[in-house]
């Protein structure tokens, strides 16, 4: 197992209010830390307001204005100009929203600000689901998955954002895992040396919302990783792709079998899953390839 | 008359346009704005000086109104002067936020063209748009001319900036918006005067680390509203004082509410923009045929100046209501506003509500003189009026 000792600059404090073992106050800790005390934060209602905290506690360092659901990447824009206007424009703007204020109804605000290149840093904590509302599904809700409205497990796929948000041309998209601590810190502060808009999407498993075990989120996680289900990695100008684990080590089955909301699923669900997923990895693998040899 | 038209600092400009010199000269730093028909030549000036470098403003085009205003409020909150300018579909569209720019106290300055919602689509002036609007926690002011929206605009910041809450101003769309008349630039430096930089007492990222608008309990939610009661009570004193000292430095008249002859009135007409302009002719006429008439013009919609207009109201018989907007159900909103402000007053005047105008139709002269007779010995109604 691999160890690492962290250096921890304090920007995120004890005292939030996560569910126990939770992977997003994880991550949320390097984050903030890797992006440092000259930062301006927007947070969309979500886990990570709530995590952030009610007023006047906050467990970040950093002031952050608790915005609407669907206008995180706006409001961040706005933040932005403002500190231009008043000639700091170096201070970072980090915009935190989970899927469902990301994938679905702030998609039209983010795609607006990619679209502008607004100098903003977005994270979205990818957790499948409107948790914050106890667990429905998002369009970021993979196939076969059971959520609080889709009961019978998710007819349809889990929307590619990463490719919408390429076709955007933004200077930096990358993928991360809470199972790898020192990628996600290495990307957030590449992230953070970058003019334009960037954006970074970190899965987070879900204890009570996939059905994940207190102490399994990091592991779940890892396993995501490891099967090829939540590829890491990075595209630049949105064309030049990379693989930050460029193997997938294992099949899907030891990552299913930790979620309860896939506790329904047949041998065959799981073999079509495990092609979707080998499917997926193959036309990344052309991408970052291509790359490699343009 | 020989006035100069083209002076040094007269200008021949619609509404639209003398909106934007206002903006310009009150010199905000940020400015995310959409395009709506008949808001967009507001938004096309702004840009044109800035483009030219007659102003320097962090200009944002984003996808939608409701963006628009998320970013100014974000902008707001981080410490700039800002503004956005929309009308009809726009303003709707902005609702959720615009309860959220007064409960965060965000002093940005909003420009609305008063026009018909959809459905069906027009385009027509009617000031439903902006009515309908009143309990989002902005001040509201209605201007009637080219060179009452460029004064009211920056009014409008002096306003907002006092009492850290979002001021919305109102024109009519093309009677003012669109309509030329000669209007006087003020003096840049002026103007800067007028509008000195306060500091915000909350601002994101002035290193106290303090976040913006977070979840609290209810007391405390409760004590937000308590404190923008207190702020909202402030803005008639506030607008009455940039108001004179805008008369003083211009020589215009900006107050509240402006009175046409009401000395002595028996009849009073109450409304707001265009319309104005149209009774101040039907009181000139019904003079010269020897009926005491006079026209209120109300500027400052929300908070509507209760006592001035109980006071200003108090020797009249009759109030007629002209209200170019329908609220269903009620009917004219100024009519429901005036009746309640007045209620409990000692002899209060009758009050007569018009529905006239509503969806841009022409209210000529002739019928507006006609309700004075009409009312002027009639009980008043609860139901409204639909004038022809
Ligand atoms: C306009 C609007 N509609 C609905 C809501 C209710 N709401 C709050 S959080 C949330 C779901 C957020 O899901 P996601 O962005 O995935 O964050 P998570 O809670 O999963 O961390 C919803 C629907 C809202 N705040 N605003
Ligand atoms: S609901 Fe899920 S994502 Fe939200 S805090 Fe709990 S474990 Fe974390
Ligand atoms: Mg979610």
């Amino acid at each position: 197992m691999e160890m690492t000792k962290y250096r921890d600059n304090g920007q995120f404090c004890s005292g939030h209010v996560a569910c126990a073992g939770c992977a997003e106050a994880l991550s949320m800790r390097v984050i903030l830390n890797a992006v440092g005390e000259d930062t301006v934060g927007v947070v969309a209602p979500s886990c990570t307001a709530v995590i952030l905290g009610g007023h006047p506690m906050s467990s970040a360092k950093i002031p952050v204005l608790h915005g609407t659901l669907e206008s995180a990447a706006a409001s961040a824009s706005g933040v932005k100009r403002a500190l231009k206007a008043q000639g700091r424009d170096d201070t970072t703007v980090l915009c935190l929203a989970g899927d469902g204020g990301t994938y679905d109804i702030g998609l039209q605000a983010l795609s607006s600000a990619a679209e502008r290149n607004e100098d903003i840093l977005y994270v979205c904590f990818d957790n499948e689901g409107y948790m914050n509302t106890g667990g429905q599904k998002s369009s970021s809700t993979p196939h076969m998955a059971t959520t609080g409205s889709t009961p019978l497990g998710k007819a349809t796929h889990k929307k590619n954002l990463i490719e919408i948000l390429a076709a955007h041309r933004i200077p930096y998209i990358a993928t991360a895992s809470p199972s790898h601590l020192s990628d996600l810190a290495a990307k957030v502060e590449k992230a953070k040396s970058i003019r334009g808009t960037k954006v970074i999407i970190v899965l987070i498993p879900c204890l009570p919302g996939w059905g994940v075990a207190d102490n399994a989120a990091v592991k779940t996680a890892r396993l995501a990783v490891e099967a090829g289900a939540f590829p890491l990695l990075e595209i630049e100008d949105g064309v030049h792709y990379s693989l930050t684990v460029a193997e997938k080590t294992r099949p899907i089955d030891a990552y299913l079998a930790e979620q309860k909301r896939y506790r329904r699923l047949s041998d065959e669900d799981r073999a079509a899953l495990q092609s979707e997923v080998d499917d997926a990895w193959s036309r990344l693998l052309a991408r970052a390839g291509k790359d490699l040899n343009a | 008359m020989n006035a100069p038209l083209f002076t040094e600092d007269l200008k021949l400009l619609n509404g639209n346009h003398a909106v934007a010199w206002g903006v310009c000269l009150a010199e905000p730093d940020v400015a995310p704005v959409y395009p709506i028909t008949p808001q967009t030549p507001i938004l096309e000036k702004l840009i044109d000086f800035e483009s030219r470098g007659a102003c320097q403003i962090e200009l944002l085009t984003p996808e939608s109104e409701h963006s628009a205003m998320a970013a100014a409020i974000a902008a707001s909150a981080t410490g700039a002067r800002v503004f956005t300018a929309t009308s009809s579909q726009g303003l709707l569209l902005m609702h959720e936020l615009l309860h959220y720019a007064s409960g965060a106290r965000t002093p940005i300055v909003l420009f609305n063209v008063n026009r018909t919602p959809a459905a069906p689509w027009g385009f027509w002036p009617d000031q439903i748009d902006s009515l309908s609007q009143r309990d989002t926690g902005w001040v509201q002011l209605y201007s009637e001319s080219p060179q009452e929206s460029l004064d009211s605009v920056i009014q409008a910041f002096r306003i907002a900036e006092a009492v850290n809450l979002p001021v919305m101003v109102n024109h009519d769309a093309f009677y003012v918006s669109h309509s030329v008349e000669p209007v006087s630039i003020p003096d840049a430096g002026m103007v800067r005067d007028f509008l000195p930089r306060i500091p915000r007492e909350i601002q994101l990222g002035d290193g106290t680390g303090r976040s913006l608008g977070a979840p609290i309990d209810q007391a405390a939610w409760n004590l937000t509203r308590r404190e923008m009661d207190a702020a909202m009570k402030r803005v008639e004193n506030v607008s009455e004082q940039a108001g004179s000292e805008w008369e003083r430095l211009t020589g215009r008249p900006s107050a509240p509410l402006e009175f046409y002859r009401c000395e002595d009135a028996e009849i009073v007409y109450v409304t707001m923009g265009s319309m104005s302009g149209t009774v101040r002719e039907v009181v000139d006429l019904l003079r010269e045929s020897g009926v005491p008439a006079g026209l209120l013009k109300v500027r400052l919609f929300r908070p509507l100046p209760v006592q001035a207009l109980r006071h200003a109201l108090a020797g009249t018989s009759c109030a007629i209501v002209l209200d170019r907007n329908y609220s269903p159900g009620t009917g004219g909103v100024l009519h429901q506003e005036l009746k309640a402000g007045l209620f409990g007053m000692e002899n209060p005047p009758r009050v007569h509500g018009m529905l006239a105008g509503v969806g841009g139709v022409n209210v000529p002269v002739g019928s507006i003189a006609k309700l004075a007779a009409d009312c002027r010995n009639a009980e008043q109604t609860a139901e409204p009026v639909w004038v022809e």
